[in-house]
């Protein structure tokens, strides 16, 4: 398990590697495989979608199956690409920002990944198997209880496997940040990104559960007869909006906040200053991570919740303004007088804030009931969210693999390439969603098949596909410039970008146990600190010892496996009972991997101190 | 306080001894409280002729107290350390509150 024999491996080796490891390192290499491949899926339905909106009355793809694009872009980008995307990164980056070796739970960060993984490729399946979930993304009932064929089935059991991966995710974050902090790190040093993913994993851990009920009562009415959504038989469809949106509106925080960590990490680092009202900062994502989840309503104001529900949830969404305006200013004062450095991850960084702006503006409008009745289910809801997902958390996910591409894999990525990505995507991106706004206030109403001719629509539809055009030549870009990198990529110093926190005062790579001694933390951006007080290095809070690290383990992979057996057996079981096997050999698979994880003791290996220090440079 | 390497058996002082002896007493004193609490419960349902009007609350503020007993004593959040978990549980209560009391006040009343 030394470094000194994992120099020259074959490509088995390598995947058996992954498949087992427990390294929060390879764990967020992998998150990063797996949202990315998903990202490309729901890109493509992006571009399927917006080729159908080309010309009016367009027949590119039938109505049945455009019900189907939209419902799986909207679910691929929002839980299988944005989430694990930011999942990788936190996974990388947070454990290192914070002086730790590794997670709190390294077998538990597996099986998370794991679940997440397959249930995405469950949901998947369902394009072969007789079609894919059509209800949208938000699968309302009892639109969702009545689609018929299994698609909204795959929706369902693909959704709580990658649920129940997301949920363990931010629990083995929370524990990792309040226990694993490294000596001198309080609350108050760690990290922007760190705080984030932090009130990110809490949001996680009260949200999920809402969408994890929901989604079993949608299960119990769809396979197994239950009637909780169906109105004839004293059910109530509303419910499933309630805890759709009790979940859905976290949610959103739940992409944008790590965003926002990113920003506040690069802004400062490419400044040259340090982070304008950290304090103030903190306390803007806790506040609104807080008013999070007391606004979900206001996707539902033209439900008929009634003139007095809906003001109280209108007034609560407006207050969120308050908090995002003030993380937005101290950006601005960030940079205000910095020594500003312009490169990919900047220029991300840069775009953001004014394209975030529009959305947060946006926002505010929708939040006005009356106003709301007006746009509710036009192209301005559409061109709103993705101001707000694809400025907002596309644009983060973009900068922060810019900037800790060097820290993850050790090669930086090519500036020329990154900048021309940059570009494209970002004029295709106000080409595309812009001009939806007007389309929206026009009328244009959302998830339709086709619109008419004649009516005003047709020129702004037709600046829109050629804009998500431009996004998608931008994306395939971006891809080549990965691919080029990992070829013939500058090798990265272990700190490229003169940082400020403590994941640049370890080698790019790391080393698979991050801190030969933890090291000590002597105030906010602890970097900045040494290099300012003439060291440049860490100081370390240890002796060097022996270092414990978790042994790697396929039990993760054969649990999810099971699952995702257990998972086919309970879809096809309304068509025929001999699928019940399917369900007693799944869960029989993941039972037994739990009861073989708890039996078996597996204490870890320890690094001798020796290795250590032949190690030494 | 499982941490300490001091509570081993051989090495354990008197005074961390009374401590521990405190600790069992306060456990089991809890415990049986929560079995009498239980008892009183069922009885009360069982038993009593009371209008459910003032019964519900009875029971309700019996639930909250034994909610009370098992955050603190049986799951140690009366000791020190113990403030994050506590606004953790406290965080996880009130979210779960908010969406019982919305979905009661706005769906089904």
């Amino acid at each position: 398990m030394s470094s000194a024999a994992t120099q020259k491996r074959g490509f088995g080796a390598m995947l058996w590697d992954y498949l087992t490891t427990v390294d929060h390192k390879k764990i967020g290499i992998l998150y990063l495989i797996g949202g990315g491949f998903f990202f490309l899926l729901g890109g493509l339905e992006a571009m399927i979608i917006r080729i159908q909106l080309l010309v009016p009355e367009n027949d590119f793809i039938s109505a049945g199956l455009y019900n189907e694009m939209i419902t799986m872009h909207g679910t691929t980008m929002i839980f299988l690409a944005a989430m694990p995307l930011l999942l990788g990164l936190m996974n990388v980056i947070m454990p290192l920002q914070i002086g730790a070796r590794d997670v709190a739970f390294p077998f538990l960060n597996s099986l998370g990944f794991w679940l997440f993984f397959l249930g995405g490729i469950l949901l998947n399946c369902s394009w072969f198997l007789g079609g894919a979930p059509d209800a949208g993304w938000t699968s309302y009932a009892p639109l969702s209880v009545q689609s018929p064929g299994h698609g909204v089935d795959f929706y369902v059991m693909g959704l709580q496997l990658s649920g129940a991966g997301t949920l363990i995710g931010g629990i083995n974050f929370l524990v990792t940040i309040v226990t694993m902090r490294a000596p001198g790190m309080t609350y108050m040093r760690m990290p922007l990104f760190t705080w984030t993913t932090f009130i990110t994993s809490i949001l996680i851990l009260f949200a999920f559960p809402a969408l994890t009920v929901g989604l079993f009562l949608l299960m119990f009415d769809r396979m197994m007869g239950a009637a909780f959504f169906d109105v004839a038989l004293g059910g109530n469809a509303i419910i499933w909006q309630h805890l759709f949106w009790i979940f859905g509106h976290p949610e959103v925080y739940i992409l944008i906040l790590p965003a926002f960590g990113v920003f506040s990490e690069i802004l400062p680092t490419f400044s040259k200053k340090r982070l304008f009202g950290y304090t103030a900062m903190v306390f803007a994502t806790i506040l609104i991570a807080f008013l999070g989840f007391m606004v979900w309503a206001h996707h539902m104001f033209t439900v008929g919740l009634g003139p007095v529900a809906n003001a109280i949830f209108a007034i609560a969404t407006m207050a969120i303004a308050i908090p995002t305006g003030i993380k937005i200013f101290n950006w601005l004062a960030t940079m205000w007088g910095g020594s500003i450095r312009i490169n990919s991850a900047m220029l991300w960084a840069l775009a953001f804030v004014p394209t975030f702006t529009i959305g947060g503006m946006t926002g505010v409008m929708l939040a006005s009931t009356v106003a709301d009745y007006q746009y509710h289910d036009t192209y301005f809801v559409v061109a709103h969210f993705h101001y707000v997902i694809v400025g907002g958390v596309v644009f983060g996910i973009l900068a922060a693999l810019h900037y800790w591409w060097p820290k993850i894999f050790g090669r930086i990525l090519n500036e020329a390439m990154g900048k021309i990505a940059f570009w494209l995507f970002f004029i295709g991106f106000h080409l595309t969603f812009f001009v939806q706004h007007f389309l929206g206030l026009m009328g244009m109403p959302r998830r339709y098949w086709v619109f008419l001719e004649g009516q005003g629509l047709d020129t702004g539809n037709l600046v829109s596909s050629i804009g998500a055009f431009l996004m998608g030549i931008g994306g395939l870009i971006f891809l080549i410039n990965i691919i080029y990198s990992s070829v013939k990529g500058e090798k990265a110093s272990a700190d490229p970008w003169d940082g400020r926190t403590l994941e640049w005062a370890t080698a790019s790579p790391p080393v698979h146990y991050n801190f030969k001694q933890l090291p000590l933390v002597r105030g906010l951006d602890p970097l900045w600190i040494e290099k300012m007080e003439g060291k440049g290095k860490i100081t370390p809070a240890e002796p060097l010892d022996e270092i414990h690290m978790p042994n790697g383990s396929i039990l993760p992979l054969i649990m999810t496996i099971g699952f995702f057996i257990a998972s086919f057996g309970f879809i096809y079981q309304t068509d025929h009972k001999a699928w019940l096997i399917a369900i007693y050999v799944g869960m029989a698979i993941a039972l037994g991997a739990m009861l073989t994880r708890s039996l078996k003791d597996d204490h870890g290996y320890h690094i001798s101190k020796e290795e250590l220090e032949r190690e030494a440079e | 306080m499982a941490n300490n390497p001091n509570t081993s058996k051989l090495k354990m002082n008197s005074f961390q001894r009374q401590k521990k002896k405190e600790e069992m007493k306060k456990q089991v004193i809890s415990f049986a409280l929560m079995i009498g609490f239980t008892l009183i419960a069922f009885g009360l349902v069982g038993f009593s002729e009371m209008d459910s009007m003032f019964l519900v609350p009875i029971l309700l503020i019996l639930a909250v107290v034994q909610v009370g007993f098992q955050f603190y004593y049986f799951m140690h959040m009366k000791d020190k350390d113990h403030e994050m978990p506590a606004v953790m549980i406290y965080g996880g209560v009130f979210a779960a509150m908010l969406t019982l009391a919305a979905l009661i006040v706005i769906t089904w009343w």
